[in-house]
């Protein structure tokens, strides 16, 4: 290293300086922390925060969505974790007069049987279901492919919006996905698990099964879906979380 | 007047500083996050030896039941993280430092002579320039850990965008596994860096934060070959 000479004084002054400036710095980085954790809340979240999950949306959203990587049925769990009940207080499901709700935009609704969604083409899936706790789990489900079910009674018009709601009968929990997501060709109606109808405490009779995101997008017992050009309200998102929350 | 060699050129310590505070709140929110499936422990013949981590240090730190908040402070912060990173490593490259820095054919060896001579087991430490040979690996370590960080992050943020880095990771568990232990990784750097630091005394200390430091001169650094004068 090259070598300097310095008098004592400019010793000084560089000394007190830099510390001054120091102490500062440290100061100011104090202030700003202290600043956003009194931020106003958005959602749960100081608002700054909430603007950086929608920033880190706006980026990873505009990939090109890929596949995500499927398993063998055998490598699937044959204990299936059940991690929430929102929604599903009802323990008695009429299976002849369930019907699944699709809101149209001109404002008319469709119902739809299980038998409805049956006659489609079945899809199955084998992924490794993400918990946004942390958690991960090879599961296999089958259903009927969102895209598949849209094209069969000519839902195109519908899907022309930015996004898609999902919500329990009782309107308990609630979803908003992004529609790209939603159309993802992975993404289910699911009405089975591990080749059987799907549990009560995984849905029955319908889920929605949706690989490119957390667990918390995955919406048990779906009972209403309608399209909107509007950001709908998410249960988990209105708790902090972020509403993308995709991979 | 007196010598004085310029030590941390500005922008070292600007990156340095930077860096302490945006990784303290990255490991914090990454603990608020790990909370959630707190899964992890080291376990001889099916005992747990040690639990990561134990409910009265979750407590004590306060961070059960925010995993929401964990995440949204992560992923923040993690663009001030990477961006100081990066911004470092290319001013590593591009100003030369990086020779100062990057473990030399002879480092791997020297470095358990400096480690018990700062143990006091060995009289003399091998000769160095501004960093030791035990530095030169510390220091070039911790910026593969922090690639590590960011490519385990990744996999476990974003696994179907970034199925390359999950597979490079050996998979999303996995990814998580490393994200962990890198951390921990961070903490047992922390720790030894400030003892280290304690040790060396103000001198040194006060370099991190001026950029100069006073050098002895040359005759009394043939005798102590630890002052950081050569060169």
């Amino acid at each position: 290293m090259k070598e300097y000479y310095f008098s004592s004084r400019q010793v000084k002054r560089r000394t007190y300086g830099s510390f001054l400036f120091f102490i500062i710095a440290m100061a100011l980085g104090v202030y700003a922390w202290k600043t956003l954790r009194r931020e106003p809340q958005d959602k749960g979240i100081p608002v700054t925060l909430r603007k950086g999950l929608l920033y880190n949306e706006s980026i990873f959203a505009s990939a090109s969505p890929k596949l995500i990587r499927t398993y063998p049925v055998s490598q699937a769990a044959k204990k299936v974790r059940v991690n929430g009940n929102l929604g599903l207080r009802d323990q008695t499901i009429d299976t002849a007069s369930w019907r699944l709700k699709w809101l149209k935009a001109n404002g008319d609704t469709l119902y739809f049987s299980l038998n409805d969604l049956m006659k489609i083409k079945k899809t199955e899936v084998v992924f490794d279901f993400k918990c946004i706790e942390g958690w991960s789990q090879k599961t296999w489900w089958g259903g009927v492919k969102v895209a598949d079910f849209i094209k069969y009674y000519h839902l195109e018009p519908d899907v022309q919006q930015e996004y898609a709601s999902l919500s329990t009968p009782d309107k308990a929990y609630y979803v908003g996905l992004d529609m790209p997501s939603f159309l993802h060709p992975q993404t289910l109606l699911c009405y089975e698990m591990n080749g059987a109808p799907l549990p009560l405490n995984q849905g029955y009779p319908l889920r929605l099964i949706i690989p490119v995101k957390y667990g918390i997008k995955h919406l048990k017992r779906i009972g209403t879906i309608y399209c909107s050009n509007q950001r709908p309200p998410d249960y988990w998102a209105e708790r902090g979380y972020d509403f993308y929350s995709g991979h | 007047m007196r010598k004085f060699v310029k030590k941390h050129h500005l922008a070292i310590r600007w990156f340095h500083w930077i860096n302490f505070p945006v990784l303290a709140i990255m490991i914090w929110s990454g603990l608020l996050i790990y909370w959630a499936n707190s899964v992890y422990a080291i376990r001889i013949d099916g005992r747990e030896i040690i639990k990561f981590f134990p409910k009265s240090f979750y407590q004590a730190l306060h961070i059960p039941f925010r995993l929401a908040e964990g995440m949204a402070y992560h992923f923040f912060f993690m663009w001030l993280f990477f961006l100081n990173g990066l911004l470092y490593v290319l001013y590593t490259l591009f100003s030369g430092e990086w020779r100062y820095l990057v473990p030399r054919k002879n480092s791997f060896r020297e470095a358990w002579q400096v480690i018990l001579h700062d143990l006091h087991i060995r009289k003399t430490a091998p000769p160095q320039s501004k960093y030791n040979a035990a530095q030169r690996i510390a220091y070039s370590a911790i910026i593969v850990m922090g690639v590590g960080s960011l490519l385990s992050g990744l996999a476990i943020y974003k696994p179907v965008q970034f199925q390359w880095a999950t597979w490079l990771c050996g998979g999303y568990e996995s990814a998580r596994v490393v994200h962990f232990v890198l951390t921990i990784g961070y903490c047992v750097f922390f720790l030894v860096h400030i003892i280290q630091v304690l040790l060396a005394g103000w001198k040194n200390f006060q370099s991190m934060i001026t950029g100069i430091e006073s050098v002895a001169s040359d005759k009394e650094v043939s005798i102590a070959p630890k002052n950081k004068s050569s060169e």
